[in-house]
Order: structure tokens, then sequence, then C-alpha cells
């Protein structure tokens, strides 16, 4: 315990007490991992931290102690099992949310830009479905009807991606209750098809 | 003293005599049994059937009097009426028949002890049903061939128009009747089954020859003949319940099998009728086709198709006509889709007997073409300018009061098969509005605004006149409405010319006395004026609109200006401008020279007053062409459906607090079908927005499902 107190507060800043996004800076780099690497983003979700690009102390226990880690090394040996646990189905969806969520910075936000949404993207689902999400990044960056994305919309592309075939979109029913911007990335997509 | 016991061989020899002379007077002896005969004969059997076992002969009495029917028939009976054909086969039956039944009266009295105590207690048949059994299986089943073929041949005979003997051919089947005793089985297996057989035979062949060589209307006025022929068969000599059975069959053969041969017929058809206007042929069809199950369908969807193609024809007429840009007429359209509504409808009533099936089909024909844009209009648009028409004071249309009621009510039923009415009603709010405000309406009632701006001015009045001081310096007339009361206009933020905002000053001082409270926004884009052109001619008095004025009036500073100076002095937008200085300077009354001289007006134009223009009259009225509102009201409407569509799913919502997607989206599709028929791409883009604003959630397991969160 004391062990992981230690190390966080090696990488905490001083007077606010917290690690601070240089601190994670100084953390990845001795992870010898890029700090927009989706490992990170999965390091954040095994501690449940609430602030995009802060971690608290007690947030940092939880990881740590979840991760059976309580120093750098063993931290950065546990990171391929930590992908493996994330890549669970089970455990996906709820990465895959909390993704959004965590990068909601202001207090009543409830929706991300475009360009932010395509890099979010890119990162957490680019491994498992890189197709669609090459497509949709494309129509999310040339169509106008919407300027920001909703938890539901986010969450609605990996249900899309999960249970829709593709690129042949032959099960797609724009009858049934897909958030209406996926109706049009469908359409839009038909009309590169033919 | 004991009775001396009768044997069974000796009492029977007695009654076998009396039997031989019953069967004598049947064959036309003139003898009669009396009653000391009859007595004698009803004794012998009473004694026998009293008598002690084993002389106790009631059993072989009973068989006997069964084999006696079946031994006159089968020695005498068959062989007489086999010996005989057709008709008079038929005759020999019926007086068989009837002598069956004599014979069968008299044994049964003779023998008739036997009914009181014997059959009872053996749970018998009773001896008049015996009796009358034996005639049916032997002489029915024997002859049913026979007989029935006979009277089938006579039956067509008839069809084909010979005489026959109806009465004849009545008593025969009342044969088969009665031998059924209370039950039709005889009738309906031996008789009915195979006349209706050979009925379907009969008409199958007609029917076939006739499809080819007949037209439609021949065809069916054949069918009706013989349908009533038919129906008159049974009233003469069929039972009655074979009626709706025959009919039946008949219609099969006749109208069922070949209906689409029928009503299809290249010249003569169902399509042909209508366009021909054959309302006789029409009504005969509708009779015709109206007892059979689903039989009216495939006419009237031929009624549809028909009225559909019409409708579309006029509405392509009218759009060939707007896009060649020569003079559209929509007053025409309307009045002709009017017409054409009022024609079937008279063909609904008349031919079709107001049935369902055909006020539906004439519903969706309209709604097919009633709700297509021509010439960029909108349906909507096309009737409100035509309801407008009507009602206004030098409207295309001058009319009665009770003419107008009339076009008016016609009105309202097409606007039934308008789905988009919100669009229509906005449109009439607006042109309503304008036609008050004008006062150019024909017969409305007087708007209480209205009255309190009339109020108003004349309380303005009163104001000047009692306040020399207060000098607008101009004649000045306001009318203030109350916002919210009339629709929202758009009002530019106009550069007043100099003699008019002293008036518009005193106005708003005056106002002030009267109400601190209230905030008067100008609407320039409505108010009129009248200048005084000084030309080289002659003074001339000109109506304009204010902005026309306002334009005018630079000119009293300036002779010559660009357009971007007029743009700059009046501050008004280009799409104002180009129409304003168009009106003065490229329409008939030029009272501005435009260089370049063309018929539009461009940014790099010049404008000078035209100090040489003149007209004969000394005063005019320069007009100005309404600014197209069709783009503001498709805008309004946009928008006031965006919150009946949030409402119409909150209410939903509300009250069934869990709702499958698709459920969801038919309920609000139905609740706001009244005004409008809503996008399901909008009503989606509306949940999501309500989802956003925390009022549904989707459903954490089923994806398709919505939640009201309270």
């Amino acid at each position: 315990m004391e062990r992981i107190d230690n190390v966080f507060y090696s990488y905490a800043n001083k007077s606010s007490g917290l690690i601070d996004p240089e601190g994670i800076e100084a953390l990845c780099s001795d992870l010898e991992v890029d700090h927009t690497d989706v490992r990170i983003l999965m390091l954040a979700w095994k501690m449940k931290a609430e602030k995009q690009g802060y971690f608290t102390l007690e947030e940092w226990r939880r990881g740590l102690k979840a991760l059976r880690a309580d120093n750098v090394h063993k931290l950065k040996k546990a990171l391929p099992e930590l992908e493996k646990e994330v890549k669970r189905p089970t455990n996906f969806v709820d990465f895959y949310s909390y993704a959004f969520q965590y990068c909601l910075t202001e207090e009543k936000q409830k929706s991300i830009d475009i360009e932010s949404i395509c890099q979010l993207l890119d990162l957490a689902l680019g491994f498992q479905f890189r197709a669609q999400v090459d497509y949709f990044i494309d129509y999310l960056k040339i169509q106008s009807d919407y300027k920001v994305i909703n938890l539901d919309q986010w969450m609605g592309f990996y249900r899309f991606c999960n249970e829709i075939s593709f690129p042949d979109l032959s099960n797609y029913d724009p009858e049934l209750a897909w958030p209406l911007i996926l109706d049009n990335f469908v359409e839009w997509l038909r009309a590169k098809q033919t | 003293m004991e009775r001396k016991v009768i044997e069974l061989d000796q009492g029977w020899d007695y009654m076998q005599k009396g039997i031989t002379k019953l069967k004598r007077i049947l064959e036309g002896s003139v003898e009669q049994f009396n009653s000391e005969e009859y007595m004698m004969l009803y004794t012998t059997i009473y004694n026998m059937c009293t008598q002690k076992p084993p002389h106790d002969y009631s059993q072989q009495l009973y068989d006997k009097y069964k084999d006696s029917f079946e031994e006159y028939i089968s020695s005498t009976v068959l062989p007489a009426i086999r010996e005989k054909h057709d008709e008079f086969m038929l005759r020999e039956l019926v007086k068989r028949w009837g002598n069956h039944k004599l014979m069968v009266r008299w044994l049964s009295r003779f023998f008739h002890y036997l009914d009181r105590y014997f059959i009872a207690r053996r749970s018998l048949p009773a001896l008049n049903e015996v009796g009358l059994t034996c005639f049916r299986s032997l002489v029915c089943f024997f002859r049913q061939n026979f007989d029935t073929f006979c009277i089938l041949i006579q039956i067509d005979k008839e069809r084909e128009g010979e005489q026959i003997d109806k009465a004849l051919l009545k008593n025969v089947l009342d044969i088969f009747v009665e031998i059924g005793m209370g039950q039709m089985d005889c009738y309906e297996q031996d008789f009915e089954a195979p006349m209706l057989e050979d009925t379907g035979v009969y008409y199958s062949h007609k029917a076939s020859s006739w499809i080819l060589d007949d037209s439609c209307p021949a065809y069916m006025l054949k069918s009706e003949e013989c349908l009533k022929k038919e129906r008159d068969r049974v009233a003469h000599y069929l039972h009655s319940s074979s009626e709706a059975k025959l009919v039946e069959k008949v219609q099969h053969e006749l109208l069922v099998n070949f209906s689409t041969q029928l009503l299809e017929k290249e010249n003569s058809g169902c399509r042909a009728l209508l366009r021909d206007d054959k309302v006789d042929d029409l009504s005969r069809m509708y009779r015709l086709y109206h007892k059979i199950p689903k039989g009216l369908d495939p006419v009237a969807t031929i009624f549809k198709q028909h009225i559909t193609a019409e409708g579309m024809l006029l509405v392509q007429q009218a759009e060939d006509a707007a896009s060649n840009q020569l003079f559209f007429d929509s007053q025409v359209l309307i009045r002709k889709v009017i017409e054409l509504h009022d024609k079937y409808l008279a063909y609904v009533s008349d031919c079709f007997q107001n049935h369902t099936l055909f006020h539906k089909a004439m519903k969706e024909a309209f709604e097919i073409f009633c709700n297509k844009t021509v010439g960029g209009s909108p349906s909507a648009e096309l009737l409100a300018t035509f309801c407008d028409n009507i009602l206004k004071k030098g409207g295309s249309e001058k009319l009665s009061d009770e003419a107008i009621e009339d076009i008016l009510e016609k009105v309202v039923k097409l606007l039934a098969y308008i789905s988009d009415k919100d669009l229509f009603a906005e449109f009439y709010r607006k042109k309503l509005a304008r036609r008050l405000l004008f006062e150019r309406s024909a017969n409305e009632e007087h708007v209480t605004d209205l009255t309190l701006a009339k109020d108003n001015q004349n309380e303005f009045e009163n104001y000047l006149s009692n306040n020399p001081n207060a000098h607008p310096g101009i004649d000045l007339s306001v009318n203030v409405l109350t916002t919210g009361f009339w629709p929202s206009y758009k009002s530019s933020d106009l550069n007043l010319p100099s003699e008019m905002v002293r008036g518009v000053q005193v106005f708003k001082e005056f106002y002030d006395t009267k109400s601190k409270h209230r905030k008067l926004t100008w609407i320039y884009s409505l108010g009129s004026c009248q200048l005084i052109g000084n030309f080289e001619a002659k003074k001339i008095e000109m109506v304009v609109s204010t902005y026309q004025a306002a334009i005018l009036l630079l000119f009293n500073t300036s002779d010559r200006l660009s357009y971007s100076e007029i743009m700059t002095q009046s501050n008004l937008g280009h799409e104002d401008l180009v129409r304003l200085l168009h009106s003065l300077s490229c329409a008939k009354y030029k009272i501005l020279i435009k260089e370049p001289i063309s018929k539009t007006v461009s940014p790099n134009d010049i404008f000078e007053f035209n100090p040489k223009f003149t007209d004969r009259m000394r005063r005019i009225k320069i007009p100005l062409p309404v600014v197209d509102e069709r783009k503001k009201v498709v805008e309004d409407v946009d928008k006031d459906r965006r919150y009946a569509i949030d409402a119409a799913i909150v209410r939903i919502m509300k009250s069934r607090k869990v709702l499958g997607h698709q459920q969801l989206v038919s309920e609000c599709v139905e609740q706001l079908s009244r005004m409008f028929k809503p996008d399901i791409k909008a009503i989606k883009k509306r949940m999501e927005d309500l989802i956003a604003r925390d009022y549904l959630e989707r459903d954490k397991e089923n994806a398709n499902l919505f939640r009201y969160l309270a």
C-alpha cells in the first residue's frame, strides 16, 4: 500500500496533490507507451478515473491494486493482461461507454465535437472494426447535419458494428430505432456502393 | 265365450282379399268399401293381435303389411312407370304417388291396431312411415337417375325458351319433398344436387361463348335476365330452399368465373364504361356483383385507377402550362378538381349505392393526386389561394353569398384529402389577415382588433386637433394591431424618409399618453402612401407602398442615384430593393429611368427621376408584386410541426411509460395525421432531441425500446 502511494507521489503535482497531464506524460514515457495510446485510456478505465488528464490518489490506488502492481515495472507488465481484459465482450461495452464519458470535460457537457469523436473512435474501436470505423470517420467529416455526437449515438455505433453485416449492410433496417445519423450513414454508404 | 282362434294363414287370406279389392279401386275400379267390410278387416287384425301366444301374430302382420307395399310397387308400380318416357313418365309417377298415399292411408286404417300398442312396445316406425318409406326406397332409389334426368331435361328445355308443363314439375318435385316426411334429404340428394350440377354445366357452356362474343354491357344484361328467370323457376316449381343455392351457382358460372375477362374487356369493360359515363351499365355491374363476396373489389380498384388517372391528367396539364410559362391559372385547376369530385361523388351515390368500398376508392384516388405540387406551389397553397380569390372583394370571381358558401363547402371536402393540412391553415391565415388589413374581404366579420384599431385612429385625430403643437407634417393614419392575433410579419429597418419621421414621432407621443406599458413595432412593409409627383406635363397623384414612397422620396434630394446609393440610404435588403426598383422603373409606370435599359434590375444600375412621365389619369396606383411568402410559410409550418411532434411523443410516452420504437412512431403518425403527415426522419430527430433533454431514455437491454423519464 505504501509503495503504491509512493509511486503516486512521484508523479503527482506537489501543489494540487493529483497526477496532472504533465505527470501522466512522465508516467507514459516510463511505461514506454505513447500518451495517446489506448492502453492509457484502459488504465484510466481500470482506475475509474473521473477527469480526463488527471488521476487522484484514490483512483490510483484502485487501479494499481486491481492490477496487482506496486511499481512502474509491474504496472508495465500488467498492461497486456489489462488489454485482454478490456477486450472481453462483457467488459468492452463498459469500457466503450466509459471512453465517451471520460472525454466530457465541461460540467454539463453531454456531447463531443466531431473532431474529437473521430480520434476517440479510432482509438477505442479501430483495432476491432477497422473498416466500419474508417468509413464512419470519413462520413462524419463530410456530413453537416451534426456538429456533435452524444452518448446514444456513440453507443449506437458500437451496436451497429456488432449487429450489422459489413460491407453489404443487408440486415440494416432504418425502420428500427437506429439513431438518425446511422440511417444517414447507411444511405451514404449505399449510394457509394452503386 | 272364448273367441275362436284365427290362424295366420286364414286371417291373412281374408286380409288379402281386402287388399286386392283396394288395388282394383286404385287401378280404376268403381268399387267401394262399406263400413261393414271396413269393420271386419279392422277386427280381424285386432283379434289376431290380441290372441294369446303362440297365436299373437303382431310381428308377422307388421311384416306382411310392409310386404304388401313392396310387392305392389315392384310388380305393378315400377313397371308402369318404367314403360313410359319423358313427360309421360313424370305424369305416371305423380299418379302412382297419389295412389300410393291412398293405399297407405287405407291399409294403415285396417292395420291400425298395430299402431296402438305393438309399434310403441317394440320402438318400431309407425305404419304410415313404413308405407311411405317403401315408396321412397324402392321407387326413388331405383328411379332416381331416370326421374331426375327427365326433370332436368324439362328444365333445360325451358331455359332454351320452350314451353313446359310447370304444374307437372311442381307435382313431381312435391313428391320428393313429401317423401322426406319432414326432412329434405330426398329432395336434396336425389334432385337438387344433380340439378345444381346440371345448371352449372349449362351456364358454364353459355358463359364461355357469350364472353367471347358479347360486349360487357350485353353480357351483364344476359346475366341479369338469367338470374331473374332462375328465380322465377323457383317460384313456379322448385322448392324455395333451392333459391339461394341456385342463384349462387348461376352467379358463380356467369359472373365469378369470368369476372376478370368481363371487367377488363377491351372496349366495353369497366374502364370503358367509366370513360364513357355509362351510368346504367355501371349500376347493373354493381347490382350483379354486390352479392358476390369480394365481387366488388376489382370494380372498386378499376374505379380508383380511373379517377387517379383523370386527376393526374389535370395536374399534369397544369404543370405543363406552368413550366412552359404559359398562363397557369390555379383557379381553373381547383375548379376542375372540384368538378371531378362532384362527378365521381355522384357516381358513388347513384351507381354504387354509397357503398363504402367506392367511397374508399375515391378517397384514396384523390389523396394521390391532390398532394402533388404544381408550378412550384404545394397543393395546400393552391387551395388557400383559391379560397382567397373567392372571398376577397374584387377577386377574380364575383359570386353571391350562397354560391360562396357552396364552393367553400366543396373546398373543405378537398381539404380532407390533403395531408399537409397545417400548411393550408397557415397560408389561409396569412391571406385572411391580408384581406382584413386591406379591407378587400367580401363578407368578413369585423375582427375586434381592427375595430379597436379604428377607434385608435379616431382618438389620434382628436388628439391632433386638440394639440396644435403636435403636427405630423403629413396626413397620417395608423392601424395598431395586437401581436399574436396576426401572423408574424417581417419588418426591416427601413430608413424612414425625413418627411415621415415627424409623423411617426407624433403618433408615438400620442400612443404613450394612452398606455405606458406597450411597445410599438412599426411594420412599414404593410403601409401605403399617397405621393404627388410633380411631372413636367402635370401633377399626378401616386398610390404606392411605404417602401416605394421611401425610395421615391430619395429623389427629392438627388436626381440621380445608383443602386448601392439607394441601398445605403434606404437601408433595405437586396430582395426587397430589386422588387421595388423593378416596380418603379421596369413595369407599367416608369417613374424612374433605369440605366442601362433592360427588363431586370441589377446592382450596377443607375436610376434617375423621370420628369417626362405622364398618364392620362390624374391618380394612379403603382402595384408592388407581393413577395413570395411561400418560403416563410413553409418555414413557419416546419417549426410548428417540430413542436407538434415533440408534444405528441411526450404525450404518448407519458401515458405508456415504456414503448417500442415502431409503435411509438406509428402512434405519433396517427395522432398527427389530422394536420399533417410527419416524416419518419423528423420524428427520429425529435426523439433524439428529447433523449438529449432527458425526457426519454433508450432501454439498456433492448435498443428498440424507450422509456419515459418522469
